[in-house]
């Protein structure tokens, strides 16, 4: 009789668990279809920022000139590492933080993170990394201005010269189904190699050089607000597949455990029943 | 007559697009004033007004900072932020010029103050508080 309460009671939770993993994933593919839309409207902004950059970079007498564009021996590398905040999304994180690893024991030269995301954070926190900064609770809908401050530091340091290489590290939004974790170059900054769409000869004011040194700064904004929209989009989009996932195993278990409950309770009734019969038999007898 | 495309566009979005007769953008060296057939140009922008006239209407937008591309076909802006005048926060923009206003005066009184960045935001709530005193005006008329 107690394993039938027991099996019920089991019931019930799994249950509970399945209306939550199907809320969560509801709210996750809401949010992420939201992140998408973002991470789109900002691309002629990009486009055309990354266009204008290598039309002024195959400008003679005026590529590689800037810091920005400079390339030094790496001697000190930072590598932005773009996570969520949060957990519950399948292996996203964990893929993140191996990718990172892995990046990091490859290089020759001392490595210092700047973590945004809290996930991340404690990951490079707990690995004993040299952290440069951390950026946590961004939230899901950060604005240019509230990611700026992370293009800040490493443009100053940068800069100055106490790093000579940035990296960024963060999931790529290949399809709902699938983010690859990437790290690749951000400074110095590699001009794209755009086929000159515009043949045209521009006019540059105040000069083609104040021009690049405008653009520039933006550029690796640009980049890292991006990259940070892709995150969100990843981590909306892997929440919600492990969350159907979730919901699919909780179903499943409800079904075995119905079984078995029903199994029990037929059982019961008729060992019931043979007590019943047994004890008027024997009274009749 | 001829008109000439304008796109305004940010990180975030894109704000306008719109075929319009005339643009008037404040440039780094002064107001510029594009026609359509204007030569290709790359140029810097300043914190101020975009005015887009179409016919008889007229467009005000506020911008700060940013960059203008003249094409044949087309005049695309590249701002690092821009709000039509119906999308301004008056009394966002009203306290970030006093407070821009409040340090300046105070200059000097508080250490490591970059003053290029609060003259910067002080330019961007100006910016802002014209537009809006510009569509005001044009409303009582």
């Amino acid at each position: 009789m107690a394993d039938i309460r027991k099996v019920r009671r089991r019931i019930r939770g799994v249950q509970n668990i399945a209306k939550i993993t199907r809320a969560m994933e509801m709210i996750a593919a809401s949010k992420m279809r939201r992140a998408q839309e973002r991470g789109l409207a900002g691309r002629p902004y990009s486009e055309k920022i990354e266009q204008v950059i290598a039309d002024l970079a195959a400008l003679p007498g005026i590529g590689l000139q800037h810091p920005l564009l400079q390339q030094r021996p790496a001697e000190h590398i930072a590598v932005v590492h773009i996570t969520p905040d949060r957990g519950l999304c399948g292996g996203l994180n964990g893929n993140l933080n191996r990718n990172l690893a892995a990046f990091i024991l490859k290089q020759e030269v001392p490595v210092r993170v700047v973590a945004v995301g809290r996930k991340g954070r404690d990951f490079s926190v707990r690995q004993g990394c040299d952290m440069e900064a951390e950026f946590t609770e961004l939230g899901d809908r950060p604005s240019l201005l509230d990611t700026l401050p992370i293009s800040h530091i490493i443009i100053d340091d940068y800069a100055n010269g106490s790093i000579d290489n940035v990296y960024i590290s963060y999931p790529r939004f290949v399809s709902t189904m699938v983010q690859t974790p990437v790290v690749r170059q951000l400074l110095p900054v590699q001009p794209a190699e755009i086929p000159a769409v515009s043949n045209v000869d521009y006019i540059y004011e105040p000069g083609a050089t104040d021009v690049l040194g405008g653009l520039l700064p933006r550029f690796v904004e640009m980049q890292i607000y991006h990259a940070i929209l892709e995150s969100i989009a990843s981590e909306y989009s892997a929440r919600m597949v492990a969350m159907r996932n979730a919901t699919d195993s909780a179903n499943e278990l409800i079904g075995d455990l119905t079984l078995l409950y029903n199994k029990a309770r037929q059982e019961a009734i008729t060992t019931e029943l043979l007590d019943i019969t047994g004890g008027v038999s024997a009274l009749e007898g | 007559m001829a008109s000439i495309r304008l796109e305004i566009v940010t990180a975030e979005r894109v704000v306008y697009t719109e075929d319009v007769d005339i643009v008037i953008a404040p440039g780094v060296e002064g107001q510029l004033g594009i026609l359509p057939h204007h030569a290709p140009l790359m140029t810097i922008l300043q914190s101020g007004e975009i005015l887009a006239r179409r016919g008889n209407e007229e467009d005000i937008m506020a911008i700060s900072g940013g960059f203008l591309e003249v094409r044949p076909d087309r005049v695309i802006i590249l701002a690092d932020s821009a709000e039509r005048a119906e999308e301004i926060d008056e009394a966002r923009a009203e306290a970030a010029r006093e407070r821009a206003e409040k340090r300046i005066r105070e200059r000097g009184t508080v250490p490591d103050l970059d003053m290029a960045r609060v003259e910067a935001s002080l330019r961007r709530a100006m910016a802002r508080l014209s537009v809006l005193e510009k569509v005001k005006r044009r409303r009582q008329r």
